[in-house]
């Protein structure tokens, strides 16, 4: 899932100051997940602003909309007069969800209310874990499915430095090392001699080094 | 690689002496004067110095700069050159611009995380990695091309180093990665600083049974210790450092002003234990910030006058 983080209240407040009728718009697919950005959060954050503006003096009318997905226009739609009808949108979406809603309405402001954080997964109960970059051209094959291109601090393909340190990271300890990751699982699958083949440098094109990417699916194009 | 002798290192290496290199860390500022200061207490006592790249990631005069000051102080550098800041387009543009200084040998490292730096908020690069970099130097060497498979008209000729940690984990890795070092075309190896002579001798056995000391050589890395706080902090804090136990304990069982006495005896027994090491062909001595040391460890450890290649 895309993993995202509630910005501070703090924060919030000073991006939505300028605006009296608000539309706080959750997303219910990856952020809900990640407890970040569902109705639940739109429903806290709600309450949590209108009770600082009233301490603050100030009046502000927010209205609280969640869809399934700010990424699709099947859903955007569900939440058309709602953003027609308020001063300005805080998408609680990532940030993806965020442009989306800004594409499709051009004269409102839509402002994100998290940081979007990485594509990953919810390793445990309140621990998500980063696993992917969307680099375009997936080795997991080759690595015993741990990517060193979003575990490995140093993005290593040759690894591991000198730093990893009883299995741990040395840029942080509670960081779990991803080449040692790869090779207890290339041993457990009689696969280390994969690690002894030099591997070359990576093509970042298809990565977004290579400009803004796009898909084409030509066989759903009506 | 051709047979023609690329840098005195080399030739200190080919031709079966023990070498002595040891480092000069660039000041975190713009004066040249800094470079010759050092110079003068590294001449005639190593065969060559490792010039570090904004070692700790922490940011000083570039080391390509640095070593053309040590050129024109008559030492010759080992350029440190790391995939941390440049991507490989300013890679192989400031291997062809060093070669054209005059610098012939790099070391060729990933580097220090810029976590650990003064500027943990730069954006790091890492597009290649150590050995991907030492395959690139290899390949314009040897074969005249760039990473893109461009013909060179004058291609660099570099004596290539990598870094190796026999310490860090995991330990039965080390011995892949070392050959893959060499594999990618290092033709000399400088390890991280040895305390553990027995763990370093145990790596040592595994790399010569592999055949990995015919290819390339090897120098063990040496830093003198100078308190009983230092040993205790590298044992602790610093990544991939193997300090025993009997080492800090030894620094610690004597008094404060005798602590760099019992260091510099430490390093001395060190140096005379890697000297007898199958494939050890000579050593890096790593004095952070203490230059003056240098000479006084070589000629202890009797390897004055260096041997004169021209």
């Amino acid at each position: 899932m895309i993993v995202g983080n509630q910005k501070s209240l703090a924060e919030i407040k000073e991006i939505v100051a300028p605006y009296k009728n608000l539309l706080i718009l959750g997303c219910g697919t990856c952020v809900k997940t990640c407890f970040a950005g569902g109705e639940d959060e739109v429903a806290t954050l709600s309450s949590a602003l209108r009770l600082g503006f009233k301490k603050d003096g100030k009046e502000i009318l927010i209205q609280e909309l969640t869809i399934e997905r700010q990424c699709e226009d099947e859903f955007i739609q569900e939440a058309a007069e709602n953003i027609n009808s308020n001063d300005a949108v805080l998408s609680l979406a990532c940030g993806a969800g965020v442009q989306a809603i800004a594409k499709r309405f051009k004269s409102v402001p839509v402002m994100p209310g998290l940081n979007t954080t990485f594509i990953g997964i919810l390793e445990k109960q309140g621990l998500f874990t980063e696993e992917c970059v969307g680099c375009g051209d997936c080795r997991l094959a080759q690595f015993g499915s741990v990517c060193p291109i979003a575990r490995c601090s140093k993005k290593l393909l040759n690894g591991p430095c000198g730093g990893s340190k009883n299995g741990s990271c040395e840029v942080d300890a509670e960081t779990d090392c991803a080449w040692q990751l790869i090779i207890d699982r290339l041993k457990a699958l009689g696969q280390l001699n994969n690690l002894k083949a030099y591997v070359q440098p990576k093509d970042w094109r298809s990565s977004n080094a290579g400009g803004p990417r796009k898909l084409v699916r030509e066989d759903h194009i009506i | 690689m051709n047979n023609s002798i690329i840098s005195k290192l080399h030739g200190v290496l080919a031709r079966g002496d023990f070498a002595v290199t040891s480092e000069c860390g660039p000041p975190r500022g713009a004066d040249p004067d800094v470079i010759s200061r050092k110079s003068g207490l590294l001449k005639n006592c190593v065969d060559a110095v490792n010039v570090t790249d904004n070692q700790t990631a922490i940011v000083r005069m570039s080391s390509i700069a640095a070593s053309a000051h040590l050129l024109q102080n008559g030492l010759e550098p080992v350029m440190q050159m790391v995939t941390r800041d440049r991507n490989r387009i300013a890679l192989q543009s400031d291997i062809m611009g060093a070669y054209s200084l005059g610098i012939r040998n790099i070391l060729c490292l990933t580097g220090d995380h810029q976590t650990f730096g003064s500027q943990p908020d730069a954006l790091n690069v890492f597009d290649i990695d150590s050995i991907q970099l030492i395959r690139t130097l290899c390949e314009m060497r040897d074969k005249g091309r760039d990473m893109s498979g461009f013909d060179l008209k004058s291609p660099p000729r570099m004596f290539i180093g990598a870094a190796a940690n026999p310490f860090a984990d995991p330990f039965e890795f080390r011995i892949i990665r070392l050959s893959k070092k060499i594999e990618a075309g290092a033709d000399f190896i400088q390890t991280q600083c040895v305390y553990n002579v027995e763990r370093f001798r145990e790596w040592m056995k595994t790399a010569h049974e592999e055949g990995l000391t015919e290819k390339a050589h090897i120098l063990a890395g040496i830093t003198p210790l100078k308190s009983a706080g230092m040993a205790r902090y590298m044992a602790d804090r610093v990544a991939g450092m193997d300090v025993p136990e009997t080492i800090i304990k030894r620094m610690d069982g004597v008094p404060k002003n005798r602590a760099i006495e019992e260091g510099t005896r430490i390093c001395l027994e060190t140096i005379a234990a890697l000297r007898e090491i199958k494939g050890v062909h000579g050593i890096h001595i790593m004095a952070i910030e203490w230059e003056e040391k240098v000479a006084e460890i070589v000629g202890a450890a009797g390897l004055l006058p260096r041997p004169d290649i021209n």
